[in-house]
């Protein structure tokens, strides 16, 4: 449905911009937060960053700067090495060449990651398992207050003695997202983190992932496989092709967003039709 | 028909619940069946005593405080031996499940030497210890190191690595990653060694018992033997039955306490 009414849409009615685009023109325009508060997020600057996993190269030369406290979401094909660069971001793999630089000193607790699979421990409770997101801070006289507090966050607190095996796979993954967040990271990195919940739940998810953005102003990293997905949250969208960034799309669309409204369908349909490439049916799908 | 309506159904048709009752009705019948059978004559006294006359040799056993010091010389052995074993087995597990080098050096020639039936070396074990205590101790540590050494380290090595990337992700010092995760994540393969360990302690001390030994269960069946005391011999082994029951209870109770976060763990 959504598809079809964007497809009546013009192509430069979506804001795409083909790259090579001018780097620090774009660090001077990309900066745009809803809110009027200064973020707490770091700023992300990448420069020729390579990976290559034997003789296959994946990622061919990203440049990218990301403005403190930026929603950005990563699209592209499966395989184009989505997760790769999110890999590299989070400082998990080294890159083959490259840098990947943040606006200041950085701790490993300002840096969290969360993956598809939620990754809890089957044998700690929820409250520890959040606590295990303190790092080194784990210890603390305050650890078993500050998870509480993470957890009261994402709306699980009454849970918090349970075991992860009698979640849901939702509540699981609040569980993870409390987790990374009880550090007060100021860059958030999520690998498809929605990617196998259901339709319902992952809305949900959504407006959560949403607001704990806005409330505590990081720098998130979204990769995900529904566009759809990205156009409602992301200040913006950079599809990946080819190991490079092929498209940096604004997503100039004023929160709280809409879904399912005309613009964002509109982007979504555009952003799909660069996905797929020129000459691909996007009814097709 | 939709699963909504399915599922109530289901559930009424579940089993009722095992309580501590329920699994002593066959043995109780098998019991009552054997003391009929014997008291009718239909099986003579010189091939199966009566459980009466079972229960009457033992009795007189425990008077003289002979049982007693036979089932505490056969304990002593069991757990020392299982210990022996078991600990040695659990710090090879250990050392090959987290180290390559480790690996690499001993667990192609453990691999080799478990081909070996451990009862096999009996004979050998008799002309090194004599009928020592040490020979006993030395097959029972042999017998239950290779169940828990093939499942420590089947344990370790299965860990979910996403577990362990996270773990590290979120800054656990190499003791921290073992106490937390790795671990936990390998208890219920260990449990399942101890459970395999317990069974083959048993087997390997009645062997070596009947073979070499001046005391202990075995020896008192064996002693039985020569008197042509039926009654004593059927003892002996209904005995050792009941001490392997209560090494697998107990290891059952312990597994329940540590696994409780284990979803086959939980009460519904
Ligand atoms: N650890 C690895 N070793 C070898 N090849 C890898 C590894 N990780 C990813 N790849 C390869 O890199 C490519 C991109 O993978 P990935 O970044 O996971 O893609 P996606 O965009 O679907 O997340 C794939 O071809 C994959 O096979
Ligand atoms: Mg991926």
């Amino acid at each position: 449905m959504t598809v079809q009414q964007s497809l009546r849409l013009s192509h430069a009615d979506a804001q795409v911009i083909d790259v090579p685009v001018d780097f620090e023109q774009a660090i001077a325009t990309q900066a745009r937060r809803p809110s009027e508060q200064k973020s707490r997020g770091l700023s992300l600057t990448i420069r020729g960053l390579r990976k290559s996993f034997g003789s296959n190269e994946v990622l061919r030369g990203v440049d990218l700067h990301i403005p403190a406290g930026q929603f950005v979401a990563i699209v592209g094909q499966s395989g184009c090495g989505k997760s790769t660069l999110l890999r590299l971001i989070a400082g998990l793999d080294a890159p083959t060449a490259g840098t990947i630089s943040f606006g200041e000193e950085t701790r490993a607790e300002d840096i969290r990651v969360m993956f598809q699979e939620p990754r809890l421990l089957p044998w700690a409770s929820v409250l520890s398992n959040v606590e295990v997101g303190l790092g080194t801070d784990r210890t603390s006289a305050d650890a078993k207050a500050r998870a509480e507090s993470a957890l009261t966050e994402v709306g699980l607190a009454e849970k918090r003695d349970q075991w992860p095996s009698v979640l849901s796979g939702g509540q699981k993954q609040r569980v993870a997202l409390a987790r990374a967040l009880v550090s007060h990271p100021r860059v958030l990195a999520l690998d498809e983190p929605l990617g196998a919940l259901d339709a319902l739940t992952r809305i949900s998810m959504q407006q959560l992932l949403g607001r704990v953005w806005h409330d505590q102003t990081f720098t998130s990293i979204l990769v995900t496989h529904d566009v759809s997905e990205a156009v409602a949250l992301a200040d913006r969208v950079l599809v990946i092709e080819d190991g490079r960034i092929a498209h940096d799309i604004n997503v100039d669309i004023a929160r709280p967003r809409q879904r399912g409204s005309a613009d964002l369908a509109a982007l979504e349909g555009s952003i799909l039709r660069n996905l797929l490439g020129p000459g691909a049916d996007a009814t097709g799908l | 028909m939709s699963i909504v309506e399915i599922l109530p159904r289901v559930r009424s048709f579940r089993l009722p619940r095992i309580d501590g009752l329920t699994q002593w009705i066959v043995p109780l019948v098998i019991l009552l069946v054997w003391q009929a059978a014997c008291v009718t004559g239909y099986v003579p006294a010189r091939v199966m005593p009566a459980p009466t006359d079972v229960a009457l040799a033992g009795w007189k056993l425990l008077i003289s405080g002979e049982l007693a010091q036979n089932i505490w010389v056969s304990f002593w052995r069991a757990s020392v031996g299982f210990l022996i074993g078991g600990s040695i087995g659990f710090a090879f597990g250990l050392a090959n499940g987290l180290s390559q080098l480790s690996s690499k050096l001993t667990d192609t020639t453990l691999q080799m030497v478990r081909n070996v039936p451990h009862l096999a070396l009996i004979p050998l074990v008799i002309l090194w210890f004599g009928i020592d205590e040490s020979a006993k101790l030395f097959l029972v540590a042999l017998g239950v190191f290779f169940p828990i050494y093939l499942n420590t380290l089947h344990g370790i090595r299965t860990v979910d690595p996403q577990l362990i990337e996270m773990g590290r992700i979120y800054g656990m010092s190499n003791s921290e990653l073992f106490r937390r995760v790795i671990f936990p994540g390998a208890l219920p393969s260990i449990f399942v060694g101890v459970r395999f360990a317990l069974g083959i302690m048993w087997l390997t001390l009645i062997v070596a018992e009947t073979i070499a030994a001046s005391s202990g269960l075995g020896y008192m069946a064996m002693q039985a033997r020569e008197f042509m005391q039926i009654d004593v011999v059927v003892l002996s082994i209904l005995i050792y039955a009941l001490l392997g029951k209560v090494a697998d209870s107990a290891s059952r109770g312990l597994e329940r306490l540590t696994l409780s976060w284990h979803p086959a763990f939980q009460k519904h």
